[in-house]
């Protein structure tokens, strides 16, 4: 993707100044691309307008998925492919079928929610990770701006922006 | 986002309990007399046809059905007193720190405690054959025709170390003791909570944790034994070994519905104003998440006396489920307190708005109460049962007794236990 290979990255020491640094930056009209840091910041993603996740809806419909397909298994098998008597009950006992489904619920709704998120987070086995700056991994927090995106703004000024709100250091940086 | 700076609320506000508010809980209390009235007179009057010549010759008096309503809300009333009291000594023993401004709200709901347990014993004095047919002495005698070896094998349970059908002193000690200890237990936090007002520091929080750990272990062994013999002893012959975890969670549920439908209430009349959607939010999920654990030992139950058919067990569900009285609750009891929990506070949103919590709370109450309607009734009245201006009468009677009592308790002392240490922790509280 052509758009979003050329960056400026804010470097940030402490997780209070890049909150209010966040705040700072969206407001002045800069759009975020992401914020890295070493640890999960209480409120980063509150303060960067984030939407909540839709994962929980996936885990649901996965859910939905796994009951009917245990049901209609359950019923396949013990009503319909072969009928057999367990314990002097009628081959459809639904009270049986209870603790499968829940199972089956559980199982999907989990593996589907991992599988959503995977997807969705471009989690691939083979996804090349692109490291904005090494240190995001150990004591610094990067926020990373992409120029294509704030064509309306002046590199420099962006830079000002950055800086003016708390950054230790301004770079740029590059994706092939 | 993270708060900043200080926050500056009010900490020794009271609850202040109004005449008009008095006078709305006793509007209730009068109603449901009323109703309970009519309901005896329709019990008085109206003809039970059938009931001459029924099981032994036992004929059906109206008192007996007052009894069972009088047994039901005891219990259940009970359980709402005493976990409010469990609620509160979790948190200690949990080191919770979310909770702190909610403490007192908990801990006013053992105020019925004293009540229930007088009322408790009065009902079982009162009540006794008409409720127990384990206090019948001829079961004990083996010279009798009525005599019941399965129930002679279980009398020393009742009835030890006196002779089986004299005086049930080991079952009246046992109800003595709980209620008695859980009376000391609910007064001696109250007590650590007021001088931890007075004095503060941190020492009073390590004193109330580790006083919440005696009580859980007294609690853990009396909420089950207290199931057998008050509930799982009214059908004497039937037994389930998860009756008592089963009685617990029904317990659990109506406790946490009635701390989070005081709690909206009192957010709603401008009080603890720094209990905010979080705090709600996670009190909902205690609500969804142990609907679902009474759903669970409930099925559990269910299942394995259904899939293993074994007579002696399987009479327990068919009293129920082929009778036309009680028939049609079991399923109203599964709908209001499992699919309706489950389905509408199951997104986020419907657990941090009060309105939602109001109504699911509020039915969840009723639906706690159908329950044990359904472990009292159908072992004590039979087909002569069923919901009528007896039931909901004195169910409205009972609530709005121990509305009285659970307020009046918490008007007494300040609202908030203004030097618990993670008070500070609380405010910041985001989920």
């Amino acid at each position: 993707m052509e758009r979003d290979t050329h960056f400026i990255l804010g470097v940030y020491d402490d997780e209070d100044v890049l909150l209010h640094a966040v705040t700072e930056v969206r407001n002045s009209g800069v759009k975020i691309h992401e914020v890295y840091s070493p640890y999960p910041v209480h409120g980063l993603e509150h303060a960067l307008g984030y939407r909540r996740s839709r994962l929980p809806i996936a885990a649901f419909l996965f859910g939905l998925l796994g009951t009917s397909l245990a049901i209609t298994m359950q019923v396949y098998m013990l009503g319909i492919d072969w009928p057999m008597i367990i314990g002097g009950k009628n081959y459809l006992a639904y009270p049986d079928f209870v603790p499968v489904s829940f199972e089956l619920t559980v199982l999907l709704a989990a593996f589907g929610m991992v599988g959503v998120f995977m997807v969705s987070s471009n989690l691939k086995p083979w996804a090349l990770p692109r490291i904005f700056d090494a240190r995001s991994t150990d004591d610094k927090h990067i926020m990373a701006i992409d120029i294509a995106n704030n064509s309306a703004l002046e590199q420099e000024k962006i830079k000002e922006i950055l800086k003016s709100s708390g950054a230790t250091e301004v770079n740029n940086k590059s994706f092939e | 986002m993270a708060h900043h700076g200080e926050q500056h609320y009010n900490l020794d506000q009271r609850f202040d309990f109004t005449a008009a508010t008095k006078k709305s809980i006793m509007t209730v209390l009068v109603i449901g007399a009323i109703l309970l009235g009519i309901g005896i007179v329709l019990a008085m009057t109206g003809g039970h046809h059938e009931e001459a010549g029924e099981a032994g010759g036992h004929a059906f008096h109206w008192y007996e059905r007052l009894y069972a309503n009088l047994w039901i809300n005891n219990v259940f009333f009970t359980g709402i007193a005493i976990v409010g009291v469990f609620f509160f000594a979790i948190q200690f023993a949990a080191q919770a720190g979310w909770s702190a401004p909610l403490l007192r709200v908990m801990l006013s709901f053992g105020n019925w405690l004293p009540i229930a347990g007088i009322l408790m014993i009065a009902t079982f004095f009162l009540a006794n054959h008409d409720l127990f047919h384990w206090t019948h002495s001829y079961l004990f005698d083996k010279n009798d025709p009525q005599y019941d070896s399965i129930i002679d094998g279980k009398g020393a349970f009742f009835y030890w170390p006196m002779e089986k059908g004299t005086f049930p002193i080991f079952y009246i000690a046992r109800m003595v003791l709980f209620f008695g200890f859980w009376v000391f237990f609910f007064n001696k936090f109250k007590k650590i909570s007021a001088q931890e007002d007075q004095l503060g520091g941190s020492s009073h929080w390590f004193k109330m944790r580790s006083w919440s750990a005696y009580f859980l272990v007294f609690f853990a062994v009396s909420s089950s034994i207290s199931a057998w013999d008050w509930v799982m002893s009214i059908d004497t012959h039937w037994f389930s070994t998860l009756f008592g975890w089963y009685v617990f969670a029904s317990w659990f549920v109506s406790g946490l519905s009635a701390i989070t439908l005081l709690t909206i209430f009192l957010k709603g009349r401008g009080y603890l104003e720094m209990v905010n959607e979080n705090h709600v939010h996670d009190l909902g999920k205690f609500v969804f998440g142990f609907s679902i654990f009474w759903t669970y030992l409930w099925f559990s139950q269910f299942l394995l006396i259904y899939y293993a058919n074994i007579p002696e067990e399987t009479v327990y569900y068919i009293e129920r489920l082929s009778s036309d009285v009680y028939g049609g609750f079991i399923f109203v009891n599964i709908i209001l307190n499992f699919f309706l929990p489950f389905l509408v506070l199951m997104t986020r949103d419907s657990k941090r708005h009060g309105v939602f919590l109001k109504v699911v709370c509020s039915i969840l109450l009723v639906g706690h109460w159908i329950d044990f309607f359904l472990m009292v009734q159908p072992g004590t009245l039979g087909h002569n049962g069923g919901i009528g201006f007896m039931e909901v009468g004195l169910f409205l009677v009972y609530g709005s007794a121990v509305a009285l009592v659970v307020l009046g308790g918490l008007a007494k002392k300040n609202l908030i236990a203004k030097n618990h240490p993670m008070l500070d922790e609380s405010y910041h509280h985001h989920i």
